[in-house]
């Protein structure tokens, strides 16, 4: 028994942090993909350098994160059958599919195209070297896309049945599988959430460069210019993607509330049914104990989450734990999820993903266009931007200061809301690994042995802790080294046909390992 | 033929298309040691594969997810089973692609040379363990009537599975010999043909003994056959390495691959992971599939995407198709 225990607990240990880890290079992938394509589409459409540059720079901080992106994927994609083989002899038929699919389609899309983006700068012709950075984007898009089909299915089942002489799961319907609303509306919240992300890592990189070229001068104007573009670009990416992370995010939780009404209630530690219910900001006590000691709620504003009005009822956790066991057997209390990791997982999300939302939403207007700015405070393009408050009036030096440091401060905060979210989802769904129908419990491999389980554990840590500082330490000598005004594109357009005379037979390659 | 036997030949269509491929990846890898004489030569033979690598390693991941999607006990069983070397092989292609992209994101001598270290242990050790890990497939492990492999890890190391580990190590560094001459320039080129040539002599000898006794042990007519033109290829290729006609040489050292891998799932079909304890506990193509609807869909799926992808994969090599040297390679980052 205890060994049994071992076994889930370590499997999931491993699940959860090579996971966690995986996603820590996700959204800022998927985000950066996209913002590099639209940049490298501005260059090649005005042909101004100040693009060219953002481009550049923003392309070598993607290409260092991607890389760990896909290295640590690859664990992904084979630790279901090491760690969860009977899990995977019970769902392969439905869940291998959107798996397999993102492979054949997704990945090689994006690891193909990559490569020509990377060292095709001096082969391919503009047009066609910026489109090969769209299908990279394209690519992450779908790989996010499958990967979340197949999760939303272990969220909610639908499109299959249980083969009664095998006792697995058999595929009915891939419509079913790739098309339920839990797949649309996690993939929206999905992809809005890694805007905000790479949104505000935007922000907060070229936030640094400006406020550092304002309080020591820097002389080189084109790069002000292009960080001054990123910024904007990223402040008006995080307002819109903060503005869908929430819609999406509200429309996620009708979902839910639906299929997993235990999540919900879990979410909010809200133990008995209310009606209607109130949304709780935080609450001191020990959540766990089915009892809170102080508390700050609105009143409400839980019963909007759920159902669109402010009277609805909420099931509370006692009630959907009760009813649970009914259907499915056992104790009630086999059916409640670690309250206080959902509870507080669910608020921080929010608290700290909003928070990025609202440094942007202010960035945007003190930093906005000249046309609504009196003449003496417009700045040139390579100028720092002042921080205007009204047409005519600046915030006082103080508050500059915060402001610039708040946006380089913020830049982690979504990525630590995503990483909340995911810890939120997945152990709000517990004890289930399949909802309704397998438990994380029997999901293990039988046949690994707990001394093999702990040196997988310690060894994906260990790597990936040794991993984490040696990308970190890249990240921010690039980020801080800021673009290299100094680098132009080829001087000719290069053709398909390759170099034509001798004479280019012998340059070095535009980019090399 | 029914759809669980068309799935036996993509399973086995797709790890043939990863060996081939990544097989001269990691023959490059190993490379890096055995060929290149300073910094400039590891370089070139690195961006020789450049931007092909990561494509060429999704091959392994669209062959694991297809496993999984059509035939999930075969992924269950194997991946539990053979847990711990397959860590290894993770931990090498996460450390191996991390390698790659930051080597010269520095310019610190020793930063680069322990990347360059971890480049050439990282392409080893998969080059080996695939080999034990094919070798365990074709010849049966110790499977329950549940389907879980219950021998221990040592159980893997078999005289024959240290012989497949051999054959795949020398086939793939061979591979990429062939490749590297294809590829570069200069001194290094001819380097890595007279290399080739005693590469492709000790595959001849290691595959040939490794094949008969596969053959031997569990062959029919039609492996004979591709062992046959398994041996006839790599004739061919060590002929044609010797003329100097480099491409025929590397469709040769490919086709090798092809026979020899191909040969393997010949004499494992119809199981696909034979039990040593009781015969009818073997995991067959048909007692470890998914569902016709599955396999139906993922035929589709198959059928449109697979060419697609060897469509702009084939473009990837032809737009970087030209011949490198060290006098392409640019001057290291300088560091900050
Ligand atoms: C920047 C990150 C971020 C931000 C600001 C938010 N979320 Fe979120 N949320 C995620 C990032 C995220 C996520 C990490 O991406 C999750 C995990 C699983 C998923 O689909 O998205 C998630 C999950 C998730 C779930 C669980 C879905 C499930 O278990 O099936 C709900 C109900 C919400 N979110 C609701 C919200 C609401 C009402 C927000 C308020 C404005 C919000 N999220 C902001
Ligand atoms: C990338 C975003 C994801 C993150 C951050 C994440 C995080 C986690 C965490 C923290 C756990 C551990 C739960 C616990 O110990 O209670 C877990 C479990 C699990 N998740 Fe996810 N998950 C993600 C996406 C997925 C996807 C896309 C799938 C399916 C394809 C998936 C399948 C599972 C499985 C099989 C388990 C193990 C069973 C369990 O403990 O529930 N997860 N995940
Ligand atoms: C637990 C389930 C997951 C599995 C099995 C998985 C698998 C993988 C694999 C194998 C790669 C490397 C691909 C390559 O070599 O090119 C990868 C990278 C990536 N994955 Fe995941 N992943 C998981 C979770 C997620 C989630 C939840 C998302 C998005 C919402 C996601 C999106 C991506 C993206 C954008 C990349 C990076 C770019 C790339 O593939 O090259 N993954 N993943």
């Amino acid at each position: 028994m205890e060994l049994a225990v071992a076994h889930e607990t370590i499997a999931r240990w491993q699940f959860g942090i090579t996971t966690v880890y995986h996603f820590l290079f996700v959204p800022l992938t998927i985000s950066l993909a996209a913002i590099v394509a639209g940049l490298e589409t501005a260059w090649v459409r005005t042909g101004r350098e100040k693009y060219f540059h953002a481009t550049k720079f923003w392309g070598k901080l993607f290409l260092i994160n991607i890389a760990m992106g896909v290295v640590t994927g690859i664990v992904q994609e084979f630790q279901f059958g090491m760690n969860w083989s009977d899990y995977s002899r019970f769902v392969g038929d439905v869940f291998g599919a959107p798996l397999a699919m993102e492979a054949l389609i997704a990945f090689f899309f994006e690891s193909t195209f990559i490569g020509l983006w990377i060292f095709g700068w001096d082969k391919l012709p503009k047009k066609i070297h910026c489109a090969c950075i769209w299908m990279v984007a394209l690519g992450t898009v779908l790989s996010a896309y499958f990967i979340l089909a197949a999760n939303s299915w272990m969220q909610h089942p639908t499109g299959y049945k249980v083969d009664p002489v095998t006792g697995k799961a058999q595929l009915t319907d891939i419509g079913a599988v790739l098309f339920q609303d839990t797949t649309l509306v996690v993939v929206f919240h999905t992809l809005t959430a890694a805007f905000l992300t790479g949104a505000a890592f935007m922000v907060g990189i070229a936030s640094f460069h400006l406020w550092k070229a304002k309080r020591k001068g820097e002389p080189d104007g084109r790069k002000i210019a292009s960080m001054r573009t990123s910024l904007r670009v990223g402040l008006a990416l995080g307002v819109i993607a903060g503005l869908g992370t929430a819609v999406s995010g509200d429309s996620l939780a009708k979902v839910m509330f639906e299929q997993q009404p235990m999540k919900m209630a879990a979410a909010e530690a809200l133990w008995d049914t209310q009606s209607p219910a109130p949304f709780s900001i935080f609450a001191v006590g020990n959540v766990n104990q089915g009892h809170n000691s102080v508390e700050l709620e609105i009143p409400g504003i839980l019963s909007f989450l759920a159902k669109s009005d402010f009277s609805s009822p909420v099931p509370g956790i006692n009630d959907t734990a009760a009813a649970e066991a009914a259907k499915y057997g056992g104790r009630p209390t086999d059916y409640i999820p670690n309250i206080f990791v959902t509870y507080w997982g669910f608020r921080l999300m929010i608290g700290f993903g909003m928070t990025s939302f609202v440094a942007c939403l202010i960035g945007l207007w003190t930093t906005r266009r000249k046309k609504f700015l009196a003449p003496e405070h417009r700045t040139a393009e390579d100028e720092v931007p002042k921080l205007m408050l009204t047409k005519n009036r600046e915030l006082s030096p103080q508050l500059t200061k915060w402001s610039w440091r708040i946006g380089i401060l913020t830049m982690g905060f979504p990525l630590i809301a995503n990483s909340f979210g995911w810890v939120f989802t997945e152990m709000g769904r517990q004890p289930w690994s399949v909802f309704g129908l397998m438990t994380t419990a029997n999901s293990v491999s039988p046949n690994v042995g707990v001394t093999t389980q702990v040196i997988a554990l310690t060894t994906f840590t260990a790597l990936y802790a040794i991993l984490a500082v040696i990308e970190v330490r890249l990240l921010v000598k690039y980020a801080k080294a800021g673009p290299n005004t100094a680098e132009q594109p080829p001087a000719k357009d290069p053709t398909l046909r390759g170099p034509s005379s001798d004479e280019d037979a012998d340059k070095p390659l535009a980019f090399a390992y | 033929m029914q759809l669980h036997d068309v799935w036996f030949v993509l399973i086995a269509v797709l790890w043939i298309g990863y060996f081939f491929l990544e097989g001269f990846d990691f023959g490059i890898g190993v490379l890096t040691k055995l060929l290149a004489r300073d910094t400039a030569e590891r370089r070139v033979l690195i961006n020789t594969i450049g931007p092909v690598w990561d494509g060429n390693e999704v091959w392994l991941l669209t062959a694991g997810g297809a496993t999984f999607a059509a035939f999930p006990d075969w992924y269950a069983t194997l991946f539990s089973g053979f847990y711990l070397p397959l860590l290894v092989i993770l931990v090498c292609l996460i450390v191996r692609g991390v390698a790659f992209e930051y080597r010269a994101k520095r310019g610190g001598e020793r930063w680069q040379r322990n990347w360059e270290h971890a480049i050439f242990w990282t392409s080893l050790l998969p080059a080996f363990l695939w080999g034990v890990a094919f070798a365990n497939i074709v010849h049966g492990v110790a499977i329950d009537k549940d389907k879980n492999y219950v021998g221990t890890v040592w159980d893997l190391f078999s005289p024959y599975a240290l012989l497949g580990g051999l054959v795949t190590l020398v086939l793939f560094t061979f591979h990429g010999a062939v490749f590297a001459s294809l590829k570069t320039v200069g001194d290094i080129r001819l380097r890595a043909r007279a290399l080739a040539l005693r590469l492709g002599l000790a595959t001849a000898v290691a595959a040939l003994v490794f094949l008969v006794w596969t053959q031997a042990h569990q062959g029919d007519g039609w492996s004979l056959a591709a062992l046959v033109l398994a041996v006839l290829a790599l004739a061919g290729s060590l002929v044609a390495n010797q003329l100097g006609r480099e491409g025929w040489a590397f469709g040769l050292s490919g086709l090798t691959i092809v026979a020899a891998v191909g040969m393997l799932f010949l004499a494992l079909f119809p199981d696909v992971m034979p039990s040593t304890l009781n015969p009818d506990w073997s995991l067959t193509a048909a007692n470890a599939s998914s569902a016709p609807y599955t396999l139906k869909l993922m035929t589709i799926v198959a059928a449109v995407f697979t060419p697609l992808v060897l469509l702009y994969q084939g473009w990837t090599y032809w737009v970087f198709r030209k011949r490198i040297g060290v006098q392409h390679i640019p001057a290291p980052v300088a560091d900050h």
